[in-house]
């Protein structure tokens, strides 16, 4: 009886100890990016590998997104007779939802769990010590120029990505389906606030970025040091990243969109 | 030259975003109407606005003059108080012109349609629009309806 009570506690002392750890890191993580711009170079090297290498994924997924969105509006919009609407519903489901969200959920899935990866090879095969030994602290060598490249590049991808989503439903919609182009743009320029809708797109994707660069490097900074632990730390980034990502999109949407 | 590749492809990467966030601002949203942000303020009283909301388009003869800028509930008469600011360029708006509140389509959004009057002097900064209609609402016309044919009975 004692001992499941003293698993328990060893079980919610171990989370807090994790959530403790975390949010210190974080702080270590944040106090380094000053010293980022007099070594900018370092996060351009870094913008490459999170950004420029997951363009490619963006492109194609929000092709396809918009391309879906716009066949399944349409089908449903048919029957109301309001097919000149697909505009509005496409461009307002992807900026204001999928095109963040979906977007982090990929950036996690390509990005993040590199990141982790990266940073959990480094600390089993003791780069990272190696490095402190030189009187070089890793945090601001390593893990900040990371960190800074993630929460740049995630609100320029899903941009991107919002805005591949509607010329594909775009092509769709007009190419395919026959909806008038002019009903398409003018419907959709009418209904779609640059503050209210494309603005907070921007402002969830940078939270995004923030969470997931976060959850990323530092899981992979907290890694058991072996294969199997750099195994499961990388499962760990895309899993807390998706519920993360989730859960706050509920509450950025509640928040931004709640009252009306 | 590895930096200087990797360097070139950031570059197109950042002004990839940027210029999708360009197109989103531009192309997708209505981002430019706040160019004519400039604009006077003037003032109608409405018995019922339906469902008007702030930044309702404000139409003349169907072209757009301005927007529903703020709705308020007026302490004194209990009519709703809709602030419409139209643009700077349409300054030789008619004082006695008439303000009613439409619905685009059957289901559609709602708007105010400005008539123009005949009066020589023009609508300035917070002037008020006496010659209000208010909005339909489907609900009361169906009661009206109902009501005057059963009356006939």
């Amino acid at each position: 009886m004692i001992e499941v009570i003293q698993n328990l506690g060893r079980w919610g002392l171990g989370h807090i100890e994790w959530l403790g750890r975390g949010n210190i890191f974080l702080f270590r993580v944040l106090g380094g990016l000053p010293s980022l711009f007099l070594r900018f170079p370092l996060v351009i090297q870094q913008l490459h590998s999170v950004g420029v290498l997951s363009l490619m994924l963006i492109l194609i997924a929000g092709l396809f997104v918009g391309m879906v969105l716009g066949l399944q509006g349409y089908n449903t919009l048919v029957d109301f007779g309001a097919e000149e609407s697909l505009g509005v519903m496409v461009s307002l489901s992807l900026v204001r939802e999928l095109g963040p969200v979906v977007c982090a959920l990929l950036f996690a899935g390509r990005a993040g769990s590199a990141l982790t990866a990266e940073i959990g090879l480094m600390k089993s095969t003791e780069q990272l010590s190696g490095m402190e030994m030189m009187a070089v602290d890793p945090i601001r060598r390593i893990i900040a120029p990371r960190f800074l490249a993630g929460i740049i590049s995630m609100p320029l991808l899903a941009a991107v990505f919002s805005a591949v989503g509607i010329m594909g439903g775009f092509l769709v919609g007009h190419g395919l389906l026959g909806v008038d182009d002019g009903a398409f743009w003018s419907q959709m320029q009418v209904k779609t606030d640059w503050y209210d809708d494309v603005l907070n797109g921007v402002i969830k994707s940078v939270v995004f970025g923030f969470v997931v660069s976060w959850i990323a490097l530092f899981e992979g900074y907290d890694a058991t040091p072996t294969s199997e632990g750099i195994g499961r730390a990388t499962t760990r980034t895309v899993v807390h990243s998706a519920f993360a990502i989730l859960g706050l999109d509920f509450v950025l949407t509640a928040l931004m969109f709640g009252e009306e | 030259m590895q930096s200087k590749s990797t360097e070139i492809t950031v570059g197109i990467f950042v002004a990839v975003g940027i210029a999708a966030l360009f197109v989103l601002a531009m192309k997708v949203s209505n981002f430019t109407e706040f160019n004519d942000e400039e604009g006077y303020q003037v003032v109608a009283e409405f018995e019922n606005i339906g469902g008007l909301k702030v930044r309702s388009p404000v139409t003349m003869a169907g072209v757009r003059v301005g927007r529903v800028s703020d709705i308020s509930l007026s302490s004194e008469t209990y009519n709703a108080k809709v602030t419409l600011t139209l643009y700077g360029k349409f300054n030789t708006i008619p004082t006695d012109t008439a303000a009613s509140i439409y619905t685009a389509g059957l289901l559609g959004e709602q708007y105010i349609g400005l008539e123009a009057g005949a009066e020589d002097d023009y609508l300035q900064q917070d002037d008020i629009i006496d010659l209000t209609q208010p909005a339909l609402v489907l609900e009361k016309m169906i009661g009206q309806f109902l009501f005057s044919k059963t009356e006939g009975e």
